[in-house]
């Protein structure tokens, strides 16, 4: 803050101040006439009583003020920045690698700045609980209820949207609960998808490739068949044919391919539903699921926590 | 002067308590505000700022015409049960192009100031047209009808260029002529989702 500011800041501040002092000693000096005797005006016979302040309230009224000067010598005013130094963030920077070294800069000084020490007081609590967890093995951390709960809590909070609060998920975003992974099932893969985040924009629209409307009719046939149900025979057939498409993601066998996220087409669960119209669908205009990368929000400690929570809700013991 | 003005004097003179109390009442402004009209913090924009794009501007818009303001806010305050919440506290820099400011002051539905990227562009879409299809405890109205209207980009053009020559955003002469074609056809259901999508993600 420039001089030419503070200065300003601290000569309003003060105007303030000093003005409601000479306000309130103004009116106690100047009585307007004898205090308890009629007032010389009225008004369809009503008439006002010049009464005083109240005590107690010209008592409050003084004690804000000092008050008031004492919290400004003692949080500061403009530039000034008090006798304790408070302040509640470091706010004045414009990227976060400056947030992040004033920050360490006042851990640095032991200053006294309400949301570093907030950060510190609750880092102390839960850092080493945190720590605790990371340090375990995702078969450690299974069989620790406090960690599932921790990590039910933070799926709950940051998952929940999506997968659903008891993350069985809904169309177009994955049931976690049962084996059926679409980026694979490992503790690793999970905490994978959930650090980098997925992305699969590679099931455009297949529609001109097929061959129109006939070819995308014949290939959903096709894909139907593939989960055991009864179909037309013929379209199957000549869907089977251009199914050498779609096989480059899901599969000469449908059965999918986890490393490109390629749903198995065969184990009758369907993300976007499995009716010939939610396929057809699929298949002529895309799906482009994505999932968010989280690492960087949540950190490696709550990935970590939550990664394993998810993986226990699929293998349970 | 100041022996005449006394208590009696200003009571009984109303022209004279008016312009006294709008002197005291000005002076919380005079203080709090004014100095942020030119502070360096409150004007520079933060590093690697990038304005909104034309189709996000038409999100902003669709933002404000639907009042997403009155119900969200976008200012993440310096408190750790906030920031863990909603990530990093916003800083004033990240605000300096907002005309008018969105930071809103009620939250009925959670902070946004830092939602974009936090859910995939199909969450947003099912969500904002029906938010309990996603979100089974919502409370938040649906906006069905963002899908159904499309974008002209009449006024795109012009939108850039006033906040570009009047709020020295710095679009370029590219941006503006390109503005209608980024618009033109989309949904308002795109635009909005391609806003959300942009918010707190400058500060790097």
């Amino acid at each position: 803050m420039s001089n030419f500011w503070s200065a300003w800041i601290i000569a309003g501040s003060l105007i303030v101040v000093f003005g409601c002092a000479y306000l309130l000693r103004m009116v106690i000096v100047d009585t307007m006439g004898d205090e308890g005797k009629e007032m010389p005006h009225e008004f369809d016979g009503i008439v006002e009583m010049n009464n005083p302040l109240p005590r107690w309230w010209t008592i409050m009224f003084a004690v804000s003020i000092v008050w008031g000067l004492g919290y400004f010598v003692w949080f500061g005013l403009g530039g000034y920045e008090g006798v304790v130094g408070w302040k509640s963030a470091n706010k004045e920077y414009y990227s976060l690698a400056d947030v992040k070294a004033a920050n360490a800069k006042t851990r640095e000084n032991n200053e006294i700045n309400q949301y570093v020490n907030e950060l510190d007081t609750a880092d102390a609590v839960y850092g080493k609980t945190y720590a605790k967890f990371a340090a375990q093995s995702v078969e450690e951390l299974m069989e620790n209820e406090q960690a599932l709960k921790v990590g039910q809590r933070l799926f709950i909070q940051n998952c929940a949207q999506c997968h659903g609060s008891d993350a069985r998920g809904q169309r177009g975003f994955p049931n976690l609960t049962d084996t059926d992974w679409l980026h694979g099932g490992s503790f690793a893969k999970i905490k994978e998808t959930i650090n980098v985040g997925r992305d699969s924009r590679t099931m455009v629209s297949w529609k001109a490739a097929l061959g129109g409307d006939e070819g995308v009719k014949d290939v959903v046939t096709y894909v139907r068949s593939l989960s055991g149900r009864k179909v037309n025979a013929k379209d199957a057939a000549a869907g089977k044919l251009k199914f050498g498409i779609c096989a480059g993601c899901h599969g000469i066998d449908g059965k999918g391919n986890q490393a490109l996220g390629a749903p198995n087409l065969t184990d009758n669960i369907w993300l976007y539903g499995g009716s010939t119209a939610a396929i057809t669908d699929s298949v002529a205009n895309g799906r482009i699921g994505v999932m968010p990368a989280w690492g960087e929000i949540l950190g490696e400690d709550k990935v970590h926590v939550i990664s394993a929570y998810v993986y226990s809700l699929s293998n349970k013991k | 002067m100041f022996k005449k003005l006394n208590h009696e004097r200003v009571e009984k003179n109303a022209g004279l308590l008016g312009v006294f109390t709008i002197l005291a009442i000005s002076f919380g402004t005079l203080v709090e505000i004014t100095p942020n009209l030119f502070l360096e913090e409150t004007n520079r924009p933060i590093d690697g700022m990038k304005p909104l794009t034309a189709l996000q501007f038409e999100g902003r818009d669709i933002y404000i015409r639907e009042g997403c303001v009155q119900c969200h806010s976008q200012m993440i305050r310096p408190f750790r049960h906030e920031t863990e919440r909603y990530g990093h506290y916003s800083l004033a820099g990240e605000s300096v192009w907002n005309h008018p400011f969105l930071w809103g002051s009620k939250r009925t539905g959670p902070d946004l100031a830092r939602v974009g990227g936090r859910y995939s562009d199909a969450w947003h879409e099912a969500h904002l047209l029906d938010p309990r299809a996603v979100v089974p405890e919502s409370n938040m109205p649906g906006f069905p009808w963002l899908a159904e209207n499309t974008l002209d980009g009449e006024l795109t053009a012009d939108k850039l260029s006033i906040f570009k020559n009047s709020f020295d955003v710095p679009y370029t002469d590219a941006d503006i002529a390109g503005a209608k074609e980024a618009v033109k056809g989309k949904t308002e259901l795109e635009a909005l989702i391609a806003y959300l999508q942009s918010l707190g993600t400058n500060l790097k």
